[in-house]
């Protein structure tokens, strides 16, 4: 059960940091400068580049060796940077299917740029992300298992050490696949409300 | 009689890349005045009315809006933009707002008016242009015509000093042209000063001070409904009215 709440702890933090950092790098990606969008372009071209685990350990030992950073925390860092990157490319795209006559609706109202963004394109843009986001969050809290790997006990970390001292694998790893269903159909089901939800004005 | 200048455009001209636009456009729009541009399609003259509240931004020449001449790289074109309001062809009302909210969103955010306020003045247009009964619908649940005096109201909201039509019920079921017309002529009542891009050819002879026909991002040829209309001196206007009228 400590391995459950480990895995939910790691998944809700990671997540919720992920979609702070996919929200700026998507507005960087659809701004006029030049700089800021090779910026986002060099962080999704790393974080698409590379796998996820090289990502944790390469995050890992840098920050806990040199930063002097908790473990908890580190491992926070790595799937967040892995999951911001492909929500900063679901939720640009989902801005850019905004109709253009939205933008100039609120620009011929004289709101300024960053008004129209924030208050017109945004609202809409997160509501059409919502399922690809949905998605994204299954995938983050799958992948949070790779965790185990710089030693975190969370629900597969646990499963691997209670396996290896039984020398009874199979067990272990079932209860832990079930878990992880549970987990996703609990979110998926939240998901498709909220989807429900704003759903109403269209 | 020393009507106040609203609108001045001296030699204005615009291009798309290679694609000149608008050429050597010169027009003038006084308070109160209505001002009809007629033209076929890509004649230029959604371009002109969009550079008129700079949603399109001008090669060369004058804009002169309310007695200020407008430089669109040392002017905040938000600030002049509050004084002009626009419709267009698709509505653009904001789905994710309801019809109440739509009306108040500019008014509050950047009129920085009470709620309370914007409120009670967004319940009386949307009463004026007889929607007081869609307060708290979203636009999608509205016919196309209510989308479009929605939209209406909601460029009203910021008290305009010029409103802005483009193509207003191009998008509309016939049936449903009337009543934005309607609402449209309403305002020429008031006093609006408006500037509209229309087909609607028995609207433009209704409503209009002065039509303006375009050709291939020109002003060919501008007058009374009656000049334009009855009497066209250009072989160009000529054909083109005959084969729309």
């Amino acid at each position: 059960m400590e391995g459950l709440w480990i895995t939910i702890k790691l998944s809700v933090v990671s997540l919720i940091i992920a979609l702070i950092i996919g929200l700026f790098f998507a507005i960087l990606k659809i701004s006029n400068i030049r700089i800021l969008k090779w910026v986002a372009d060099a962080y999704i071209w790393i974080v698409r580049g590379t796998p996820l685990i090289v990502q944790i350990f390469i995050l890992y030992y840098g920050l806990t060796d040199l930063l002097l950073i908790p473990m908890f925390w580190a491992g926070v860092a790595g799937l967040a940077f892995h999951s911001g990157a492909y929500i900063a490319e679901i939720i640009r795209g989902a801005i850019q299917s905004i109709d253009k006559g939205q933008i100039e609706a609120g620009r011929s109202l004289g709101m300024s740029s960053g008004l129209t963004i924030r208050r017109i394109v945004l609202p809409q843009a997160i509501r059409r992300a919502i399922p690809s986001l949905g998605n994204q969050f299954i995938i983050g809290i799958k992948d949070s298992s790779l965790i185990s790997f710089i030693g975190m006990q969370d629900l597969f970390g646990v499963a691997s050490t209670m396996g290896s001292n039984s020398f009874d694998y199979l067990p272990y790893f079932i209860t832990v696949a079930i878990y992880y269903l549970i987990i996703v159909l609990i979110l998926t089901y939240f998901v498709n409300i909220t989807e429900k939800k704003l759903a109403k004005s269209d | 009689m020393n009507t106040m200048e609203m609108i001045r455009v001296n030699n204005l001209n615009k291009s798309f890349g290679n694609l000149q636009v608008l050429k050597d456009i010169n027009l003038t729009v006084k308070e109160r005045e209505v001002v009809v541009l007629v033209g076929a399609s890509g004649s230029g003259k959604s371009t002109l009315l969009r550079c008129l509240n700079f949603l399109e931004l001008k090669n060369s020449g004058h804009i002169i809006i309310d007695g200020e001449r407008i430089e669109q790289n040392t002017h905040d074109l938000n600030t002049i933009r509050k004084k002009i309001g626009m419709v267009f062809q698709h509505f653009n009302l904001f789905p994710h707002m309801t019809v109440l909210q739509n009306i108040i969103e500019a008014p509050t955010h950047v009129k920085r008016k009470s709620k309370q306020q914007a409120v009670s003045e967004g319940k009386v247009l949307l009463g004026k242009v007889g929607l007081g009964d869609k307060l708290h619908v979203y636009p999608s649940t509205l016919s196309g015509g209510q989308q479009q005096r929605v939209a209406i109201a909601r460029a009203l909201a910021m008290n305009p000093k010029v409103m802005l039509f483009d193509e207003p019920t191009s998008a509309l079921d016939p049936e449903l042209v009337g009543e934005v017309l309607g609402t449209i002529k309403e305002l020429a009542k008031e006093g609006m000063t408006m500037v509209i891009v229309t087909h609607e050819m028995g609207f433009a002879r209704e409503v209009a001070d002065w039509v303006i026909y375009m050709h291939e991002g020109r002003i060919v040829e501008a007058g009374t409904p009656k000049e334009v209309f009855d009497y066209p001196q250009e072989l160009r206007t000529q054909a083109f009215l005959s084969s729309v009228l």
